[in-house]
């Protein structure tokens, strides 16, 4: 073997080396940006039950934890973003009272997801709706479109967000359901945060879970029912 | 000006307009750059009114874009040789009031940057998706259009592409209509009839605004309206102003009969402050009562009654829009029905907005921008209306 062949055998074996010292911590890493491999199923619909007989008038202590959890500002003017809020209601008829919070609905039949013209607002296989922020031009169709006043758009730079929770300056946004809890087997931080236990969160394709053996025992309603929306949050007591 | 100095000096003129035009786009781009740096906070929308002033002068616009055709296709498809002189000076203002309206839709977006995006994930069920091939159709349909009236070897042509252009732009403008029809959960939209009144509507402010450009081209020629032009379009500008104030009375008038939506009319005719302001004067009575008498009261509807009365058309169109797209969504959601709602986030209030100056800075750059088409595509090409004489028998 010449000289010339043992440098260049040398030469590749430092090369193939250093690629692979370059490109491991990368593969690693890319293995665990991933998280989990299996993908959501069908299967499963998420959904919360709330009980508006249990909410008490003037607690936010799910609208703080969702603020905390999604690193919202917590801001009230109209163009802060606001995922969940309580909803005073006050029945004409009968002058009856109720509080309850209100955010994404998480339908199966969105209509975000039926106007958004770069499918930049979708559902998930579980019935979580949300909006990919790297899709979504801002044009505020969605925002038109929800029925239930849902949806902010983000209006100003934002700073410090969260890790979990990707948003961005010009995007539309709304409940996630939590779904980076949820992934990890976790409940959604409103429910956790709430003292009465008033918002149950569970699957609702599971005949056996204490949500659906809920829906089952007591009268829920789901809010605009007439639009045929079939949302995953149902509400008891209104 | 004694017209001699005008003709002499015309070109400094024409630079004139061109300047002018080109610094209204330049403060409309300053304004996109302004959103872009500090976000939406600097417009007057918010999370309860998303689409605001620049919305107004965008459909005003693609609108009108649409309509101005009628022009083109009565004398294409219909065969009026008065018409057909003026079908490519209507498509070159479709073609520029199309650019106008888009370019403030788009810079208007809270991501303007990734406009490509629309083009590349396309979502088959949204109407604002189908509306993005229904209008660059638009742009390439016309520019094929002008081509076949302008190459004489491709005058045969016109006709079959003419009628073409004119089926496109209704479905078009019925696209248009349906970004606010699907909006089944809001109260001031979630109608068919949105579809047929956006066409009506556009027809009106086409003509309005064709008729304007003419006058203003004949004006700077030094030519003068023939009278028996004046009277044809404007008589058919009543046609279709008393056409789109019937399709309006009548969504209104159905609203009014539905019993859950008569907080939502009494709002908009009656309590709503602004709204029903500028609905009964700027629509109502500037929009269509003072120009139906320009137009047709013994003795009016002469040249200059005609132009007025197009300039207030236009007026009452930019009112009608304010009225249905910002009061639309002024009104709040009636999320729970029989109940009074509050919260920190609008429910069951009156939605507040005051445009700011780079909103209006941005739809007046759509409008530089159409004027612009319009001044450098007149100058270049050869749009002018030409009447022939002794047309009288000529078929098409």
């Amino acid at each position: 073997m010449s000289d010339t062949d043992v440098r260049r055998r040398q030469f590749l074996k430092t090369s193939v080396g250093a690629a692979a010292v370059a490109i491991a911590p990368g593969m690693l890493l890319f293995d665990m940006a991933h998280g989990k491999t299996e993908a959501v199923s069908s299967k499963v619909r998420w959904g919360m039950l709330i009980d508006t007989a249990n909410c008490a008038d003037g607690c936010n202590d799910c609208v703080q934890a969702c603020n905390k959890e999604n690193g919202l500002s917590g801001g009230l003017s109209p163009t802060d973003s606001q995922w969940i809020r309580k909803v005073e209601l006050n029945d004409m008829r009968s002058g009856r009272t109720l509080a309850l919070p209100m955010m994404c609905q998480h339908c199966a039949e969105p209509p975000c997801v039926d106007v958004c013209p770069t499918a930049a607002s979708f559902k998930r296989a579980d019935g979580i709706v949300l909006v990919d922020k790297h899709l979504c031009i801002g044009c505020r169709y969605c925002m038109m479109a929800c029925p239930y006043k849902a949806r902010s758009f983000v209006h100003e730079p934002l700073h410090d967000q969260k890790p979990d929770v990707p948003r961005g300056k010009g995007t539309v946004e709304s409940c996630t359901m939590c779904v980076h809890r949820v992934d990890k087997g976790q409940q959604p931080a409103c429910a956790e945060a709430c003292p009465n236990k008033s918002i149950l969160f569970g699957n609702l394709n599971d005949p056996d879970s204490e949500i659906s053996r809920k829906i089952r025992t007591v009268a829920s309603t789901q809010i605009r029912a007439d639009l045929g929306l079939n949302t995953g949050i149902r509400y008891q007591g209104i | 000006m004694p017209v001699n100095s005008f003709s002499r000096n015309e070109q400094y003129y024409f630079y004139g307009l061109v300047g002018i035009g080109s610094l209204l786009l330049a403060l409309g781009l300053f304004a996109v750059h302004a959103m872009e740096e500090h976000g939406h906070i600097i417009t007057g929308m918010n999370n309860q009114i998303v689409w605001g002033i620049p919305h107004v002068f965008a459909i005003f616009m693609i609108v009108s874009a649409s309509g101005v055709l009628n022009v083109a296709s009565i004398g294409s498809v219909f065969g009026k040789p008065m018409y057909k002189a003026r079908a490519p000076l209507a498509s070159l203002l479709s073609i520029a009031l199309l650019a106008g309206g888009l370019t403030v839709l788009m810079l208007d977006l809270g991501r303007p940057d990734r406009i490509i995006v629309a083009a590349t994930n396309f979502n088959f069920t949204s109407v604002f998706a189908w509306n993005v091939v229904l209008y660059s159709g638009m742009f390439a349909a016309v520019a094929i259009y002008i081509w076949t009236m302008m190459e004489q070897r491709m005058n045969p042509w016109s006709k079959p592409v003419g009628l073409f252009v004119f089926a496109w732009r209704f479905i078009l403008t019925t696209g248009t209509g349906l970004i606010f029809a699907f909006l089944t959960a809001r109260q001031a939209y979630g109608s068919a009839l949105l579809a047929p009144m956006f066409i009506v509507i556009s027809f009106t402010w086409g003509l309005a605004v064709f008729h304007v450009v003419q006058s203003a081209i004949y004006a700077w020629n030094g030519k003068t309206h023939t009278p028996e032009i004046v009277r044809r379009m404007k008589n058919l500008l009543g046609i279709f102003i008393l056409g789109s104030l019937y399709l309006v009375a009548t969504y209104h008038l159905t609203n009014l009969y539905f019993a859950h939506q008569s907080g939502f009319e009494r709002f908009i005719l009656k309590e709503g402050g602004i709204y029903p302001q500028l609905l009964w004067w700027g629509y109502g009575l500037f929009g269509n009562l003072i120009p139906l008498l320009l137009i047709f009261y013994p003795g009016m509807g002469k040249s200059r009654c005609a132009l007025l009365a197009s300039l207030l058309v236009i007026l009452g169109g930019f009112a009608l829009l304010y009225v249905f797209i910002i009061g639309g969504q002024a009104y709040p959601l009636n999320i729970f029905p029989g109940y009074e709602v509050s919260s920190s986030f609008g429910d069951g209030q009156i939605g507040l907005y005051s445009p700011s100056l780079p909103e209006f800075m941005l739809g007046m750059g759509g409008l530089a921008v159409a004027f612009l088409v319009i001044l450098v595509g007149i100058r270049a090409l050869n749009f002018v209306p030409h009447d022939k004489p002794h047309v009288a028998g000529a078929s098409d």
